[in-house]
């Protein structure tokens, strides 16, 4: 058999459909472009790794060195991370609440406090409660120091507090109508529907947007590294600095801290997918 | 307009509602640069988010292992990490990589600037989601429109420009407005390395007006209109690419 008698018709090729590579693509990639990719990167790192003086310590044992410190600084982004999904889930279930609340006034504001915080940018959030916030409260002559990082986690929590008031409308409004029909012939009250039978169910589905949220949130903590509060990104410039600005360093602390990053968020990223899936509705 | 301008140092003395950006003309400069420096950033990085969102759906859908994985990775390692840390990565860790260029005046300068970098980072960033979004409406394209395409002699590039991708463009628009809004929004960080954009600028007006109330409220209105006139473009965009029959 030649290989002219073998050319497939383009009739029949539904039946063998992608993905499968086929002759007529144009650009494939293929294995050795990986290993190209790959041969790329590690030359052009090399320039780092011959600066490295063997007089002075490798970037391995200076990163060890600073690693605790880096690790205790990653630990309070996570604690302001927590804490600023708390205080905004609380708030947001208010001010969700509120949105579908039967009084008009109360629903228009909801909605213009949560359209108001989900647009504007986190950082312009941020430097809005450093600034505008005093440095210590006065109550009944009892004076509550505020630190930085206290205001920069209430200042992380009004975008949360907003994403979630619209992740909360969204899960109610998601509930087929007739759950409400149902509870009403029931004579169940609203305050009874919406607390035994409409926000249990919301609840499930609201857990995995909830938890994107969360990690959005985890990396935004990084954000008050730039309103000068001691979280991983400033405790890493200042590693830096304190080895002498060394540029050899730079990659492998950045790399660092994205990868602490990215050992948090992307078990949660996944989780939020298989939830997704578990309690996707079918339709 | 100079009385109009006049009015708010006016304003000023009357109440204490400090806006420097209206009247005083540096800062007024200061501010419509910082404005469209913002426009620009944006801009740019939408433009190429958006295209490494169709490059890389295409890629993900490709028949070879390798290239799906290597997509993936990119795709995870951009979306689970802050986007300012990719930032400072890239403009402080990759580009003391890059080679300097003689700056006129004698001194060496980094190859790319502050602009730059945060055009590249955040196309990245947001291209990481786009690619997502792009794949959710690729796989919203009935398989039978494209083996009606396969029938007809369309090779899989050509399949994907012009059948997939049309089709898939039009399931994915409200996501990726979504997506184009939140990057607009972290444009700002380009601040953190120096790029004179609105916040950029606004900060620098108000050390030296010492009226940060005024324009964080400022601010923050700008932004609500910048993003207000995004959404309404993508709404009307939306609208025009409508397919009678096809979506909802």
């Amino acid at each position: 058999m030649n290989n002219r008698s073998q050319k497939i018709l383009p009739v029949i090729m539904p039946v063998m459909m992608a993905p499968k590579a086929r002759p007529d693509d144009r650009f494939r990639l293929q294995r050795w472009h990986g290993f190209a990719l790959v041969a790329v990167l590690i030359t052009a790192s090399i320039p780092a790794f011959a600066a490295t003086d063997p007089a002075r310590a490798s970037m391995f044992e200076v990163l060890q060195r600073w690693m605790p410190l880096l690790l205790k600084g990653f630990v309070f982004n996570i604690i302001i991370s927590i804490s600023a999904m708390a205080i905004g889930t609380v708030a947001g279930a208010v001010l969700g609440l509120g949105q579908i609340s039967l009084i008009a006034p109360v629903r228009k504001i909801s909605w213009l406090i949560t359209q108001f915080f989900r647009n504007a940018p986190w950082l312009v959030l941020l430097f809005f409660a450093m600034f505008l916030l005093p440095f210590e409260l006065k109550i009944f002559g009892l004076t509550i120091p505020l630190p930085d990082w206290l205001k920069a986690m209430f200042g992380l929590s009004l975008p949360v507090m907003a994403n979630v008031s619209e992740i909360v409308r969204g899960g109610v409004m998601s509930l087929p109508s007739g759950q409400w029909e149902a509870a009403e012939s029931l004579a169940f009250s609203r305050q009874q529907t919406l607390w035994r039978i409409i926000l249990p169910q919301c609840v499930k589905r609201m857990l995995p947007p909830w938890m994107n949220l969360y990690s959005i949130l985890t990396m935004a903590t990084v954000l008050a590294s730039i309103v000068g509060v001691s979280e991983v990104m400033t405790l890493t410039g200042q590693a830096l600095a304190a080895e002498g600005g060394r540029s050899d360093l730079l990659i492998p602390f950045y790399s660092f801290v994205l990868f602490l990053f990215f050992i948090y968020c992307y078990p949660i990223a996944r989780w939020t997918v298989r939830l997704e899936k578990k309690f996707a509705v079918i339709t | 307009m100079e009385v109009f301008f006049e009015w708010f140092r006016v304003l000023y003395d009357e109440t204490g509602i400090n806006l420097p950006f209206l009247y005083d003309s540096y800062d007024r400069n200061r501010m419509v640069d910082g404005f469209f420096m913002t426009v620009k950033l944006s801009i740019v990085c939408l433009f190429f988010s958006v295209v490494i969102g169709v490059v890389g759906a295409w890629l993900q859908n490709s028949p070879l292992k390798w290239t799906r994985r290597i997509v993936n990775v990119y795709i995870q390692l951009f979306r689970n990490t802050p986007p300012l840390v990719q930032l400072y990565f890239f403009y402080f860790a990759i580009s003391s990589l890059m080679p300097t260029v003689d700056n006129g005046f004698g001194g060496q300068q980094p190859m790319l600037g502050g602009f730059a970098w945060a055009a590249i980072s955040l196309s990245f960033f947001a291209g990481a989601y786009n690619v997502e979004i792009f794949r959710a409406g690729i796989e919203a394209v009935p398989n039978s429109t494209i083996e009606a395409a396969e029938a007809l002699g369309f090779s899989r590039l050509t399949t994907y420009v012009y059948i997939t991708l049309p089709l898939a463009f039009r399931v994915a628009l409200p996501s990726l407005n979504n997506n184009l809004v939140n990057l607009v929004k972290t444009t700002t960080l380009a601040y953190a390395i120096a790029v004179p954009e609105m916040l950029y600028e606004a900060n620098q007006i108000w050390s030296d007006n010492v009226n940060v109330t005024e324009m964080m409220i400022f601010l923050l209105l700008i932004y609500f209109a910048l993003v207000g006139v995004l959404v309404w473009g993508m709404n009307s965009w939306e609208r025009k690419l409508k397919i009678p029959g096809f979506g909802n």
